[in-house]
């Protein structure tokens, strides 16, 4: 899950690590009265959505003026904004952070992430602060600095004081970066977060240590211990259909094409995804059941599934395990009973009570079609879509 | 051989008591395990499914010599029942719970790891279908009957994609010494090349298919490890070549965040260190069987 970046800075400084004023606003008068708040005459004022790379879609901006705050609240709020990580639909600005400008001397860029090769937690530190990190890495490695944590002690005050030597930030600095660097670190692991980014983390004119920019990520699995975490949750910024399947518990995710699909595990439901596009069609999401499905349950998932209306052909897909092609097969005719499917719709079922499963669908005298292999649905499904849609 | 279980692996249950855990641990009697207890925190004493139920793992292995262990514990309680066991001295422990915090997996992975090599556990999972040698033991979710005993090692972070490998590769007559689920999240208890290191010294594996995704620098390890200490023939196929960059994929751990982690690298990083890939997974069965012919 992740979190705006006016939230992430709120739970940042909450473990000591320093971050400019600022207040949250929901419509220009309100932005406007944090401005008050602040004092000052200039104020960055930034979009608040789950993106990075908003300055230059223009969601930040410096303003020096309440006329200039009001417009920019005016334009943005309640609009989406697309940045090259929101994809060409971009996201809502749910809100407006309006914050003290600072005195910039330095740009610096530090991250804690969980790294995989180690296992371990992983601290990442550069002088090359407002840049993408990865094209830093491609370019100049030697500007990287890095510091693998062990888990069993925990970091340790000297690793944070190499790499607030590795910055190269003058001595009378290197006490706050040291301090801030333990304090997101005691923040990422108190917080079950698994991706933590400051970019920049800046030196001020008065060699202060600030972040002025705050992205954080958490651990879904660990939420059920996070209550304060869970709070934060925004649903503006996440896809409908998502929302909704997760209040069903069921694992979805939006795409665009337009062949609908119904999977048990999430790796076989990534190459059934693969399968369909090899046979030429393109999936319109991607839909685990998981194990254990009820033939309400499997009903449930079909209709989340055609409640997307780009959806124009369907493809159901059980390798039964823990699963029963018997339920899943009276789930889809208990469906079908209920309401009409229009598109074209391919049911493959094998593994677990697949005979009854598929005695079930046959003497049920409903418009299915069956298939036997992976190969066999989705060759049927993208042929049968391709004859349905004239496409 | 078969690698890590056979008929005569004397395992226990952790969670046999719980709904779950006896649904399995009846179906894994009925194959043919060699499950000699279970353990449940307060039931201890009491038996269950007519095995004996204790308390901790420690005296479960103190009194049946039990060596591996299969654990049906909620995501909560998952990693304190995986040190449990590591701490008991079982030598290989299967993990199903899907929904561990990656915090608690990084400790576990910790703990287990501070063991001397000899000593140390080995832990496959979190969030997979299991280990079965077909035929042998089964200590897992799996329907059974999909697999036929055999010469091929299967290892797989996805279980519904494993049972269609295996079911494909029984329709052509090839069956399997022993198959590894090393789970979906992202941090795994063993990796493919931990795995693969197992096969490459067992007489009765010929050759192995890995089965992966999107998402973490296993697959390209696996790689770099097969080219440079094999001498078995490795097939594969990696899922997700059409799943978008940075959403999670069902699986925790299937994201591509970076460089290498999406599925079209992957397979080109298998392809140049001369593994075969599946272009698709329709065709893992008839992969496998063209590099069976080639050997």
């Amino acid at each position: 899950m992740n979190i705006h970046e006016y939230q992430a800075k709120k739970v940042l400084a909450k473990y000591g690590v320093p971050v400019p004023k600022g207040g949250v606003a929901h419509s220009a008068t309100e932005a406007i009265y944090q401005a008050n708040e602040l004092g000052g005459d200039k104020w960055i004022v930034k979009a608040q959505l789950h993106s990075g790379a908003r300055g230059k879609a223009g969601g930040v901006k410096l303003c020096t003026s309440h006329q200039e705050i009001a417009d920019l609240c005016d334009k943005l709020l309640g609009n989406n904004l697309v940045t090259h990580q929101t994809g060409p639909e971009g996201k809502m600005v749910s809100s407006m952070y309006v914050e003290e400008a600072s005195d910039i001397a330095r740009e610096l860029y530090f991250s804690i992430v969980l790294d995989r090769a180690t296992q371990r937690v992983t601290l990442i530190a550069s002088t090359e602060g407002g840049m993408d990190i990865e094209a830093v890495a491609e370019e100049a490695p030697e500007k990287i600095f890095t510091i693998t944590i062990d888990p069993a002690v925990g970091m340790q005050p000297f690793q944070a004081r190499q790499l607030a030597f590795s910055l190269n930030l003058p001595n009378v600095a290197i006490a706050a970066a040291t301090k801030a660097v333990m304090a997101c670190y005691r923040c990422l692991r108190d917080t079950d977060a698994n991706q933590l980014e400051i970019n920049p983390l800046i030196l001020t004119a008065d060699n202060k240590i600030l972040a002025l920019d705050a992205k954080m990520g958490f651990d879904d699995n660990a939420l059920y211990r996070q209550p304060e975490i869970s709070e934060c949750r925004d649903k503006t910024q996440e896809d409908p259909r998502e929302i909704n399947a997760a209040e069903h518990d069921l694992s979805y995710i939006g795409l665009d094409g337009n062949i609908g699909c119904m999977i048990n595990g999430a790796g076989l439901a990534m190459a059934t995804m693969d399968m369909i596009q090899h046979s030429g069609g393109q999936p319109a999401n991607f839909l685990d059941i998981g194990g254990g499905a009820s033939p309400e349950r499997v009903a449930t998932a079909i209709e989340l599934v055609l409640s997307d209306t780009s959806v124009e052909a369907l493809l159901v897909n059980i390798f039964a395990g823990i699963n029963r092609c018997d339920w899943v097969a009276q789930g889809i005719v208990d469906l079908l009973n209920k309401r009409d499917i229009d598109v074209p719709f391919v049911v493959r079922l094998s593994g677990t009570n697949v005979e009854e499963g598929q005695r079930i669908l046959r003497e049920s005298g409903k418009k299915v079609i069956t298939a036997d292999t992976l190969a066999d649905a989705a060759t049927k499904v993208v042929e049968a879509w391709k004859e349905a849609t004239g496409k | 051989m078969s690698i890590f279980i056979n008929e005569k692996t004397p395992v226990i249950v952790q969670g046999i008591t719980g709904r779950i855990g006896s649904f399995h641990a009846e179906d894994m009697i009925k194959y043919g395990t060699n499950v000699v207890g279970g353990v449940t925190p307060g039931k201890g004493g009491t038996t269950h499914l007519g095995k004996p139920v204790f308390n901790t793992v420690q005296e479960a292995v103190a009194a049946t010599g039990a060596e591996a262990t299969i654990t049906f514990v909620p995501p909560a309680y998952a990693a304190d029942g995986i040190m449990e066991a590591a701490e008991a001295g079982i030598k290989f422990c299967v993990n199903i719970t899907d929904g561990i915090p990656t915090q608690d997996m990084i400790r576990v992975k910790r703990y287990i790891n501070s063991a001397k090599p000899a000593d140390r556990m080995i832990l496959t999972g979190p969030n997979c279908a299991g280990t079965i040698s077909p035929g042998k033991a089964m200590l897992g979710i799996m329907p059974g009957h999909i697999y036929k005993q055999g010469n091929v090692g299967l290892i797989g972070r996805s279980g519904t994609l494993g049972y269609e490998a295996a079911s494909q590769m029984k329709e052509l007559g090839i069956g399997i010494s022993t198959s590894v689920g090393i789970g979906g999240d992202p941090i795994n208890g063993s990796s493919f090349t931990e795995i693969l290191k197992y096969f490459e010294q067992d007489d009765e594996t010929h050759a192995i298919m890995i089965i992966g995704e999107i998402g973490g620098p296993q697959e390209a390890e696996a790689a770099e490890y097969f080219k440079n200490h094999m001498t078995k023939p490795v097939a594969a196929y990696i899922a997700g070549l059409t799943a978008p960059p940075g959403r999670t994929m069902g699986h925790a751990g299937a994201i591509v965040n970076s460089a290498g982690e999406s599925a079209a690298e992957k397979v080109e990083i298998l392809q140049e260190a001369g593994i075969m890939v599946s272009p698709t997974p329709s065709e893992m069965g008839t992969t496998m069987q063209a590099l069976l012919k080639g050997m």
